[in-house]
């Protein structure tokens, strides 16, 4: 069979799952490609739900992630199954299970089902209680947003900042309560996640650390200790998980995440990898060789460059030329969008041993600040400094030490 | 070939500089200048780059 016979199946039809659909013809892939997503909307883009979405600044139209919109389909002859979802896998036979018990074949699959907001327990069926993942989450929250509601945001991460940070601007009266001791310290280290989060009290927005949240009811939040702070609305922003249920009876390799090799290509419960199948995005879980880390990541960028990857991989697997590959090492980069500033990193925070502010300075709320490792440079942190951070970037991709990165700086 | 930026959309975080630095640059007043607004043929690839690193859909290419 020639490659331009085969019949691939993109599992996801958000970021990750239209980059690999966009980069299958660009690269000149002229078989039959499948896209199945569970949401009935054509594919949008996330970011802006917490963001110019939520405060009214764009509408869902302008979100989209194809403007053009339904000549998408038609345009890279590709057919959309939306509105549907996948219930299994079954590798052997190389089939789909969805919903319906529709069964669909393929001789590549590309695993792009990214993740969704993890909700509190006991919560679900409270009016007053919103995540922020998809459009109608979005569109939900954004109807209760009116001037004066009390809004109580529960996780100080980067999506709840963001949505608090947005409820602020539409006149809502906003509290951040964040369990752990110090906010963002997963993504950013103790020093510059306490640093970040001062952006609330700047704007006049409490932010409360180290509390628990016992329940939520429809007057608002209890914490621990039986504090009750009253609410119209409450926000739960406390991370994602990964959406791998469907494979969860499958030869595919799960754990926090669909489990691939350094090229994308996923990994069989036995020794090695699965023949023509790749994942890609928010889903996906790999070893990055640049950092020498096992990394699964949630943002945009990560989603849109790894899809690209994934279907680079899978065509020259099909064509049986997988000699030239490249491992997927990229330096993984994100942004967040709060109140007046622009938080941006380049690489990684995990293990760091010291971090210094090198640019701008703490008082000024504009900075880069490095991260290193050893003696390498890792991370760079930019707050409303983006020409500058970006110089950092190839740095971070030639794998640069402690003293190039200080050397580099000083200039 | 024309670089078509909609500076409506853009929010200046500079990954089209990163991809096509020859391209784009953000300065430090915040904005984003487009340094050639006619590259030639040769640039298209990079220039591909900048639009699909972009995560607001702000350039197109003319
Ligand atoms: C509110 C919000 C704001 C964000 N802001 C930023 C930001 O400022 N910067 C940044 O870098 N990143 C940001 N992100 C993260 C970024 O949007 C994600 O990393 C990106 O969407 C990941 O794309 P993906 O295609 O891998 O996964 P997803 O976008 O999660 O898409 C997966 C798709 O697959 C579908 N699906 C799941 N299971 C199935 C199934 N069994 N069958 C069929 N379909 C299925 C899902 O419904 C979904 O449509 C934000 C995310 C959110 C939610
Ligand atoms: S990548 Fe897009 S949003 Fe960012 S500066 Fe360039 S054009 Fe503007």
């Amino acid at each position: 069979m020639s490659v331009g016979d085969s019949h691939v199946v993109v599992v996801g039809a958000s970021l990750a799952g239209t980059r690999a659909v966009e980069a299958l013809r660009h690269q000149g892939f002229d078989g039959r490609i499948t896209l199945i997503g569970d949401e009935a909307h054509q594919p949008y883009d996330r970011p802006p739900l917490s963001k110019t979405l939520l405060s009214g600044k764009r509408t869902a139209d302008q979100v989209r992630l194809h403007p053009d919109g339904d000549d998408y389909a038609s345009v890279l002859d590709v057919t959309m199954m939306l509105g549907r979802r996948a219930c299994s896998l079954d590798v052997d036979a190389a089939e789909i299970t969805l919903d319906r018990d529709e069964r669909v074949g393929f001789d590549a699959l590309v695993i792009a089902t990214g993740s969704r907001a993890r909700h509190l327990n006991h919560t679900d069926h409270l009016p007053n209680v919103y995540v922020v993942r998809t459009l109608d989450d979005c569109l939900r929250l954004q109807a209760a947003l009116v001037a004066g509601a009390r809004v109580v945001v529960v996780g100080a991460g980067f999506i709840g900042a963001e949505v608090a940070a947005t409820a602020h601007s539409l006149g809502c009266h906003v509290t951040v309560l964040e369990a752990a001791p110090v906010p963002l310290e997963r993504q950013l280290g103790a020093t510059m996640g306490t640093y970040c989060a001062t952006v609330h009290a700047r704007h006049g927005v409490p932010l409360r650390v180290g509390v628990q949240v016992d329940e939520i009811d429809a007057n608002g939040v209890i914490l621990a200790g039986r504090e009750r702070i009253q609410a119209d609305v409450v926000v739960v922003g406390v991370g994602a998980v990964p959406n791998t249920e469907w494979l969860q009876d499958s030869d595919v390799a799960v754990g926090d995440g669909v489990l691939c090799d350094a090229f994308c290509r996923v990994r069989g419960s036995g020794a090695g990898t699965l023949k023509g199948i790749v994942a890609a995005g928010d889903v996906a879980r790999w070893t990055n060789t640049l950092f020498g880390e096992e990394m699964r990541i949630e943002h945009w960028t990560n989603a849109a460059e790894m899809a690209e990857h994934a279907a680079t991989t899978l065509l020259a697997d099909l064509n049986g030329d997988s000699s030239s590959l490249m491992p997927f090492a990229p330096v993984p980069y994100f942004w967040s969008d709060q109140y007046d500033i622009k938080i941006q990193f380049l690489g990684r925070s995990t293990g760091h041993q010291e971090v210094v502010v090198v640019d701008g300075s703490m008082e000024s709320g504009k900075l880069v600040a490095l991260y290193r490792r050893d003696n390498q440079l890792i991370g760079a942190l930019g707050i409303s400094r983006v020409r500058q951070l970006m110089s950092y970037r190839n740095l971070l991709a030639t794998g640069a030490s402690w003293e190039e990165a200080l050397t580099h700086a000083a200039q | 070939m024309k670089i078509v930026v909609d500076f409506d959309r853009c929010q200046s975080n500079a990954l089209c500089m990163s991809a096509a630095p020859e391209l784009f640059e953000v300065r430090d007043d915040g904005f984003l200048y487009v340094l050639q607004e006619e590259p030639g043929e040769d640039q298209r690839a990079v220039l591909e780059a900048a639009v699909r690193a972009c995560p607001t859909q702000a350039i197109s290419i003319g």
